[in-house]
């Protein structure tokens, strides 16, 4: 039955609801996919009881004739940043190596509530700070992926990198992702599937480990277009335990979803266009053009005249926001403490957190902590939080002359594990495209293009209003269908 | 250079890491360059422009006034708050003496 691990969401469930299948089945075929795969070290820790559990509850649901959800009988991996009650929750660091949560997050609650299991929970850069997931405390994940000719190991991208190597691996046929400044949206690219960054406050944020709480936002990670629109859907939702979620209903992008784009306007925002991005990413943003104007839409020129500040402005509000979110870390709580004899209160913290933080983390704690220090705040973090709005506003401004923004996700393709490790700056670069998005909030999708001539996945980026994710599906769709993109990695893990 | 070995060991401190001289060293260029890179900001004019704080338009809400009314956010359970601490004690959580 190993072909069962082909199929995404819809497959699944449609299948498990028809009879043609057992959720049991499809969940032993992934626990065992799963277990067989640990060369690329997606997951941190396995749940297959907890995959078992809900594929058996599915079975039986089906027997009796009931319902069987949205998501019923469909077995997904979990990003290790939200909390799942008796399933160890780290974040990908050593300071919470061990933390067991009492409670679940509100979107996994949702997800097991609309039929679905859990495989495990899926390895990241730690505390989702990072594009490449090397930042791990529980090491590199590797991407399925290779350059054509050579064994290097490829990085998945980041920070979402367990979540898009599983999935690209078709050892999870979906994945939850957050994406605070492109980490569902860049891994997605690197790994030739799709992933949706909803408006912000779609999903709720409790009980995910915070990062930049202005920023953060949850979406799914699948290998196609309808199975994000699925997904999504049983995602989101308001909460009132997050006080930014959206009082709003949640539409159903599924049913509604149509690659028909008549009348849409598409803009392409030509300060997109900047050095040091790869041809191959240039001709693919092209492809993308021809494909929706195939679709009917109308391509249109734009300006976003502040892109070039996002970046930065992001390198200061997400660190800022971090080292505010990170000082709950105090070896007090939860998680690790190291308290070194005859210590005091004051070492204890300084012992804990350096000990239980990675570099990456502690280089933009400290960051944060600078930009936020006396004498520089309203250099750093009040001009970036006005720069925050200015780049909001050249997307409202943009929405005057078009539906929704076609841009490359990425500036090139993935890279190989361990190559951009001299300078984190370089780095930060690979986000340049996904980061305008995060600051202003709205709905953004990566979705796969084509392969470039290393046979590498190339992606295609999506930018709707806010509110209008329905557009950015619609449009992914449309993409999906002309790209025929059906490349999947060489087995070799 | 923004930032020297001096400017990073006082923000370690102000944020509670530890850290020794040869990881200050490392990090003061490190820190250096991303703050050079970020103080192109410095270029946009950003006068009458009110800083964004929230990026969707949405009111705080109050919530009803109703004692325990989710109980996943609810009073009584202490057991579950201590459960991962790495010292609770007598219902408590446990940390070095402060007050001589």
């Amino acid at each position: 039955m190993t072909e069962l691990t082909n199929l995404g969401i819809k497959a699944i469930r449609d299948g498990v609801a028809k009879g043609d299948f057992t959720a049991r089945e499809v969940a032993e075929g992934f626990n065992t996919a799963v277990a067989e795969a640990s060369a690329l070290n997606a997951f941190i820790v396995a749940t297959p009881d907890h995959a078992l559990a809900a594929a058996d509850a599915a079975d039986a649901k089906r027997a009796k004739g009931e319902e069987l959800g949205a998501m019923g009988g469909v077995p997904i991996g979990m990003k290790d940043l939200f909390a799942t009650e008796g399933v160890q929750t780290t974040a990908a660091s050593h300071i919470l190596e061990g933390f067991t949560p009492h409670y679940e997050s509100t979107v996994s609650s949702n997800l097991w509530a609309a039929g679905a299991g859990m495989l495990g929970k899926l390895n990241l850069d730690q505390f989702a700070m990072g594009s490449s997931n090397e930042t791990s405390y529980f090491g590199n994940v590797a991407s399925p992926w290779r350059k054509e000719g050579t064994n290097a190991a490829m990085s998945p991208g980041g920070s979402s990198g367990g979540s898009s190597s599983a999935v690209a691996a078709r050892i999870a046929p979906a994945a939850t992702g957050t994406d605070t400044g492109g980490s569902i949206r860049q891994p997605a690219a690197f790994t030739g599937i799709c992933g949706i960054k909803p408006t912000y406050g779609r999903c709720s944020r409790w009980g995910v480990v915070a990062f930049a709480s202005s920023l953060d936002q949850a979406g799914p990670m699948a290998r196609s277009v309808e199975d994000c629109a699925i997904m999504l859907g049983a995602m989101a939702g308001f909460d009132p335990k997050d006080s930014t979620s959206l009082k709003v209903d949640v539409p159903d992008w599924e049913a509604a979803l149509s690659a028909d784009l008549k009348g849409k306007k598409v803009g392409i925002p030509r300060e997109y266009r900047m050095e040091g991005t790869d041809q191959a990413i240039l001709d693919s943003w092209e492809q993308g053009k021809a494909w929706l104007k195939d679709a009917g839409a109308e391509i249109v020129d734009v300006s976003l005249p502040h892109t070039k500040y996002a970046l930065p402005a992001y390198y200061i509000i997400a660190p800022a926001e971090a080292s505010s979110n990170l000082a709950r870390y105090d070896g007090v709580r939860y998680g690790l403490r190291d308290l070194p004899d005859g210590a005091g209160l004051q070492d204890m913290y300084a012992e804990t957190r350096a000990a239980g933080f990675g570099d990456e983390v502690k280089r933009r704690i400290l960051i944060g902590t600078y930009v936020l220090s006396a004498g520089f705040y309203d250099a750093y973090y009040n001009q970036a939080q006005k720069i925050r709005a200015l780049v909001a506003q050249d997307f409202e401004k943009a929405w005057g002359e078009c539906d929704l923004i076609l841009a490359p996700t990425t500036p090139t393709a993935s890279f190989p594990l361990g190559s951009l490790d001299a300078d984190p700056l370089t780095m930060y670069l690979n986000d340049v495209f996904a980061v305008p998005a995060s600051l202003a909030g709205l709905p953004a999708m990566s979705v796969p293009a084509m392969l470039n001539s290393d046979g590498l996945p190339l992606g295609l980026q999506l930018v709707g209003k806010a509110y209008d994710e329905q557009t950015v599906l619609d449009a992914g769709l449309a993409i999906q269908q002309r790209a025929g993109f059906d490349h999947a990695p060489e087995k070799w893990w | 250079m923004s930032v020297d070995k001096a400017t990073v060991e006082k923000i370690a401190k102000l944020a509670r890491i530890k850290m020794g001289d040869e990881e200050l060293e490392r990090m003061a260029p490190e820190l250096s360059n991303i703050l050079d890179w970020v103080e192109q900001l410095g270029e946009v004019d950003t006068s009458g422009v009110e800083p964004m704080s929230a990026v969707i338009p949405n009111a705080l809400r109050l919530r009803a006034d109703v004692i325990d009314a989710d109980p996943k956010t609810a009073g009584g359970r202490r057991d579950d708050v201590l459960a991962n601490a790495p010292a609770a004690e007598h219902g408590f959580f446990g940390v070095p003496k402060v007050i001589e």
